[in-house]
């Protein structure tokens, strides 16, 4: 929760709001990627984006 | 007040401790843990700090880390968005190290440093600065001046890559960036990885390697990978790339336009790699010199300070130096990641805190010797307990016995005082020889460092004596200045030798000097002065009254890939390794052929090559 709280605090500093829903895409992506520390999310990933 | 500063977590990670604006130590961590460019979170240098400056983590008043990752992770995040699909592979490298550890890089922090402080969790301040702050900072606020151009290059930090301010008094007020992905250190480590050498450690290689090329590329550089503007701002043709999609520093498109594919590391070096060096130091040096000119006409300064990775290319020190753009040049000697440290700290006493800042004669590194000493008693245990056969002699007969040595034409391994702070070996950690043998450079490069014949020396040479070889006349206490031999003192080679090309080059004796004198005539120069190393001083004055040369070889105490020795032990055991004849650990002379045969062994398998 302070990683969140500071994440949307850093984003309000540098005006960057926009960052949000590709930040926490990402962190999806990321955590995907994390847990199946493999290719195989690969199409998945191609797919959403 | 005392502030520590910290860089980590990428390569090169060292702690900095500076106490009322002094500069009490500085150290990388790698000197310690014996792991080159080691990046982890940097304990025992860190100790190191707190035990010189005799107090504990709890005396600490801010702890600052040298750069931003929120920062850095935004750049990420934006270059994945801006290349996607492309940058998956890099993604799929890159996140989960960023989702598991370096997002939670503070939380990290805290809890690294709570262990040094005996807590769960460091509860006090904890400051970030920007990586190019710290640099800037590095450069400036140690520098002898008042007021100054800071000038910091390097491949990233978190979206910088080249940074212009305005040092004066206790501040940096900073005029111009240049951003990610372009970037001028980023571009020499497209090179150093496609002529087949490490990115992050081989660019001096590639340095080393130019002047036995010629610049037969540099035109189809500046043609189509980088645009360079008057201004010295440029933009790098991403097309040419890797590095922001993939996990390779070039493209198929570089490949293609240089004719082939990257050079595999150790595979045998050919011409063209060389030209590739020449015409990428080429490159880079326009460059420099074009930012030069726009931070004169900027800033109205006439001194210029540098930091960042590419300040560590002393050749285009060198000809900035010559240039005449500014009047004097101070180059900060950890100008690399680990000096980020130092400048982060001295950015919180200066410019977050307000601190007054007065400047002396000098600058304020204390000749970079701000790692651990050893006293005579502890060498002599230490050296004792690793099995070592020594004598003890006196001040006088530690010098005298070592300018037989060199005078011999032995290699010396040197390590007196205070390590260094940042890559080179000052007469600290060094390996000396007698740079008047034609056989020294191929001996050391070959039986000694165990690293490729084509690297040149440097030669460490009395400040007071500096004009009488070199064609400079300054201070170069970092060896981060080349300069020339002076045209007196090179034999001119006969008629066929001067068709030679690239390694052939090697074996034509060039100078009195031919040790430290590289195919072109250019030296990678360090003035020592008494006021800050009176011992090797001392070493140079006697030197020169046996032999009329008051010049030396100095090459950093370690074989290829290891960190420079930190400890008497390290000495010993990289002494028993090599072909070093001679050991001088203080006032502790061991020669080779009186220690025990069974501690010799077969050292340099031992370290991963750089």
């Amino acid at each position: 929760m302070d990683l969140a709280r500071e994440l949307l605090s850093y984003m309000g500093h540098r005006k960057k709001y926009w960052l949000l829903p590709i930040l926490v895409m990402t962190t999806i992506f990321g955590t995907l990627v994390v847990l199946t520390q493999g290719t195989a999310v690969a199409p998945f990933i191609y797919t959403l984006f | 007040m005392r502030i520590l500063g910290i860089s980590a977590f990428y390569h090169d990670s060292a702690a900095a401790l500076v106490e009322d604006g002094r500069i009490v130590a500085a150290a990388q961590e790698e000197r310690f843990t014996r792991r080159k460019h080691d990046p982890d979170f940097p304990a025992r240098a860190i100790e190191y700090c707190l035990s010189e400056a005799g107090c504990t983590m709890n005396d600490i008043d801010h702890v600052v880390f040298y750069e931003k990752p929120f920062l850095k992770f935004e750049r990420l995040v934006e270059t994945y968005l801006a290349t996607v699909p492309h940058g998956f592979s890099s993604f799929r490298v890159a996140m989960p190290v960023w989702i598991k550890e370096k997002l939670f890089q503070k939380t990290m922090l805290r809890k690294d440093l709570g262990k040094l402080a005996g807590k769960k969790e460091w509860d006090g301040s904890l400051l970030f600065t920007e990586h190019h702050q710290s640099h800037a900072a590095s450069a400036f606020f140690p520098s002898p001046f008042a007021s100054a151009a800071v000038l910091t290059m390097d491949g990233v930090g978190e979206w910088c890559t080249t940074s212009l301010a305005h040092g004066h008094d206790n501040r940096l007020d900073f005029l111009k960036e240049v951003h990610f992905p372009h970037s001028l250190g980023l571009l020499y480590s497209a090179f150093t990885y496609y002529t087949g050498f490490k990115v992050n450690s081989g660019e001096y290689k590639v340095m080393g390697l130019a002047p036995y090329g010629r610049p037969r590329f540099a035109q189809t550089i500046l043609d189509n990978l980088i645009d360079l503007k008057e201004d010295g701002s440029f933009r790098l043709d991403q097309h040419y790339f890797g590095y922001c999609t993939g996990l390779r520093m070039t493209s198929p498109a570089f490949h293609d336009l240089f004719g082939g594919e990257p050079r595999k590391p150790e595979a045998p070096l050919t011409q063209r790699e060389m030209d590739l060096a020449a015409s990428v130091q080429v490159v880079t040096e326009e460059a420099v010199m074009r930012l030069a000119r726009f931070a004169r006409r900027q800033t109205g300064e006439k001194n210029l300070c540098l930091a960042g990775g590419v300040a560590l290319n002393c050749v285009a020190n060198g000809k900035l130096l010559k240039a005449g753009i500014f009047d004097d040049i101070w180059i900060q000697p950890a100008a690399g990641d680990a000096g980020g440290a130092l400048g982060a700290a001295l950015s919180v006493w200066y410019e977050y805190l307000g601190s007054t800042r007065t400047t002396k004669d000098g600058d304020a590194m204390s000749g970079s010797y701000l790692g651990p000493a050893f006293e005579q008693g502890e060498v002599e245990q230490r050296l004792a307990a690793a099995g070592a056969k020594f004598e003890v002699l006196s001040d006088e007969d530690v010098t005298s016995s070592t300018v037989s040595a060199l005078a011999e034409e032995k290699a010396v391994g040197w390590m007196q005082g205070r390590m260094e702070f940042g890559p080179r070996a000052l007469g600290g950690r060094s390996i000396l020889g007698d740079a008047r043998s034609p056989t020294m450079q191929k001996m050391l490069n070959l039986k000694v460092k165990y690293r490729e014949s084509f690297r040149p020396f440097a030669p460490s040479v009395r400040r007071e004596d500096v004009a009488d070889w070199f064609d400079i006349d300054k201070d170069s206490p970092y060896m981060l200045l080349v300069g020339d031999v002076l045209e007196s003192r090179r034999l001119h080679a006969n008629h066929p030798q001067e068709n030679l090309f690239g390694i052939d080059l090697l074996n034509v004796p060039r100078s009195e000097i031919p040790a430290v004198t590289h195919v072109d005539y250019s030296a990678r120069i360090q003035t020592v002065h008494r006021e800050t190393n009176p011992r090797y001083w001392e070493l140079l004055t006697r030197f020169k009254a046996r032999t009329g040369c008051p010049v030396l070889v100095n090459t950093s105490f370690n074989v290829r890939g290891e960190p420079i020795v930190c400890n008497p032990e390290d000495a010993y055991r990289c002494f028993m390794g090599t072909e070093i004849e001679r050991l001088v650990v203080g006032n502790c002379v061991l020669k080779k052929e009186e220690q025990p045969a069974h501690l010799k062994q077969d050292y340099k398998e031992n370290f991963e090559l750089d």
